[in-house]
């Protein structure tokens, strides 16, 4: 058995009277690419949410590597390595592409007030380095040619492919992406694969929320199914598709016909 | 704006004395460049974090009680038969005690105040300055209240072979504030090109993405406070000793609406807005005073306003831009 990177213990999350989640345990191994699938409604954003700082959990925990992370600010937690990438709004509105990237690779540099006042310490230097990274980023998400203009200029395909690259800028090593094919073509969907292969091979575990069904089968190794906010099933693709229990709840008569 | 032009623009000011030593001229300036310096500050809470700070003349006038105090001396009560004795202290030490306090007090409110955000903030910052207001009127054994400070001395400098110098003449004020303008504007400016500026863009354009990307909010908008009030306590320093008194109208609620006017009309979030806005609306006021009826001139200024607002909504910087290539 491989490495557990996260690790979510009896999560619950009560929002108001509703229970968004009622007990949710899972792993993520190293290395992996697991998908978090279900109907709407059935906690996978919350679980997101949850896991990434932005929600607090009623009860649970959250170990990532081994360490408690349920209730650090976002910031904190990207600052361990896990990164996520939104549904939506998924760039800074206003900047350019490039700018975009640079942004993104915050982690990435160090530099603080006395820098920003005397650059030519060592400032200068690691400006350079985040440019040549932030080109970098571009090239491997084939936005280079469009490194100029401003972000919400590029079409939607473009800008959920930038939002998933800025999630990956900083080499996190755990990274969530909330429905990155949500309204994409299909081959704005192959592109988007690719991408995600692509990271997995520079070494990056991936934690998928997608409804998507082909893109989840061609990507993932393990598969966890969320039904009102319980995990109804987990286990690889072949396993998911065969279960009962998540063809009745989710998958339906269409992919059992597909 | 190429550097060429900037510095160029920089050195015609600097020749203006010289060519015109008119001295209502140079007065008129002089108080409109302690003014865009208060600008130069507002411009980096509101235009690179979006932060409206409607409270920022409680910096500047911070820094001019500050300074004033430090440089006047105090002897005051502070309870229990105990005493706070000052003696005068130098100018210089007076400007950076204006710095540090108003600084400190950014680092305060930058703390308190981040926790909330949009219209919250903007009622906690207008509180912030009526309350320092408040005590400016009535703390009098300090302040001397309603009575004002007076008898602040000028502005000192040390020159090389004559030792130190107050400065008297309107055109080594001049000098001095155009000097400090043009420090605070190069401190913005390497601010906000450097990481820490990005940072505070992207907090601007969308903080659930920020935060994502791991930039901490509380820990950039407290650097951005901390400088924005700092440079406005060196303005308000700049004031104390070239008007040579300090009442508690300083913390007026006008003098923030101005700077706010300077930047929005100027271009917030671009480094030369709050400048040329400044320009416009701080030269504006005694321009009117020479050409227009006394009982016009605060409508045309009103007007000019809504004008450039209706019409230049991003500010004066961002539409130039366009039009030039």
């Amino acid at each position: 058995m491989t490495d557990v990177l996260l690790s979510v213990e009896g999560l619950g999350v009560q929002i108001g009277g509703l229970t968004a989640i009622a007990d949710m345990s899972f792993t993520v191994p190293a290395g992996e690419v697991v998908s978090l699938i279900g109907p709407n409604g059935a906690g996978k954003t919350t679980a997101f949410n949850v896991i990434t700082g932005y929600m607090r959990p009623t009860r649970g925990r959250i170990l990532f590597e081994g360490r408690p992370i349920a209730g650090l600010a976002p910031e904190r937690i990207a600052a361990r390595g896990l990164v996520r990438s939104f549904q939506r709004t998924s760039v800074f509105a206003g900047c350019t592409v490039f700018e975009n990237a640079l942004m993104a690779l915050h982690l990435r540099g160090r530099a603080g007030l006395l820098d920003a006042l005397l650059p030519f310490l060592r400032a200068r230097r690691e400006e350079a380095a985040l440019h040549a990274e932030a080109a970098d980023l571009l090239d491997l998400t084939g936005l280079a040619d469009r490194a100029g203009l401003p972000a919400e200029a590029l079409a939607y395909g473009e800008q959920r492919r930038l939002g998933i690259a800025m999630a990956a800028a900083a080499h996190p090593r755990l990274l969530l992406l909330d429905e990155p094919a949500a309204g994409l073509n299909p081959s704005e969907t192959a592109d988007c694969i690719a991408l995600i292969r692509g990271l997995k091979e520079r070494g990056m575990t991936v934690l998928l929320v997608e409804h998507d069904m082909a893109m989840v089968m061609r990507l993932s190794d393990r598969i966890v199914v969320l039904n009102q906010g319980r995990i109804i099933a987990s286990g690889p693709p072949a396993a998911i598709r065969q279960d009962p229990e998540v063809i009745r709840a989710y998958l339906g008569a269409a992919h059992a016909a597909a | 704006m190429n550097a060429l032009f900037a510095w160029g623009f920089v050195a015609a000011l600097a020749a203006l004395p010289l060519v015109f030593p008119d001295p209502y001229l140079l007065a008129v300036l002089t108080s409109a460049g302690i003014f865009i310096i208060g600008a130069i500050s507002l411009n980096l809470l509101l235009g690179y974090t979006g932060q409206l700070s409607l409270g920022h003349v409680a910096f500047f006038g911070l820094g001019a009680y500050a300074s004033a105090l430090a440089t006047l001396g105090f002897d005051i009560g502070i309870g229990f038969g105990w005493r706070v004795v000052l003696a005068p202290q130098p100018v210089w030490l007076g400007f950076l005690a204006a710095i540090v306090v108003a600084g400190g007090f950014g680092w305060l409110l930058g703390r308190l105040a981040f926790r909330v955000r949009g219209a919250y903030f903007v009622i906690i910052t207008i509180c912030f300055a009526q309350v320092l207001r408040m005590v400016a009127l009535n703390w009098v054994e300090l302040t001397q209240g309603p009575m004002a400070l007076i008898s602040i001395p000028p502005f000192s400098l040390w020159w090389p072979g004559q030792g130190v110098v107050p400065l008297y003449r309107k055109d080594q004020n001049y000098w001095l504030v155009l000097a400090v303008a043009v420090l605070a504007f190069l401190l913005v400016r390497q601010v906000v090109r450097s990481r820490i500026g990005r940072a505070l863009v992207a907090l601007r354009a969308n903080e659930p993405l920020a935060r994502s990307v791991g930039i901490r909010v509380t820990h950039y908008l407290v650097i951005a406070a901390v400088l924005s009030a700092g440079i406005a306590g060196a303005a308000g320093s700049l004031f104390a000793h070239y008007v040579r008194i300090v009442d508690p109208d300083v913390f007026l609620f006008i003098y923030t609406v101005t700077m706010v006017i300077m930047v929005v009309t100027g271009g917030k979030g671009t480094l030369w807005g709050p400048v040329v806005g400044g320009l416009v609306f701080g030269l504006m006021p005694d321009l009117l005073r020479g050409t227009a009826p006394p009982e016009a001139q605060w409508i045309i200024y009103g007007a000019a306003m809504i004008l450039f607002v209706m019409f230049l909504p991003r500010g004066i910087v961002p539409a130039l831009a366009r039009r030039l290539p």
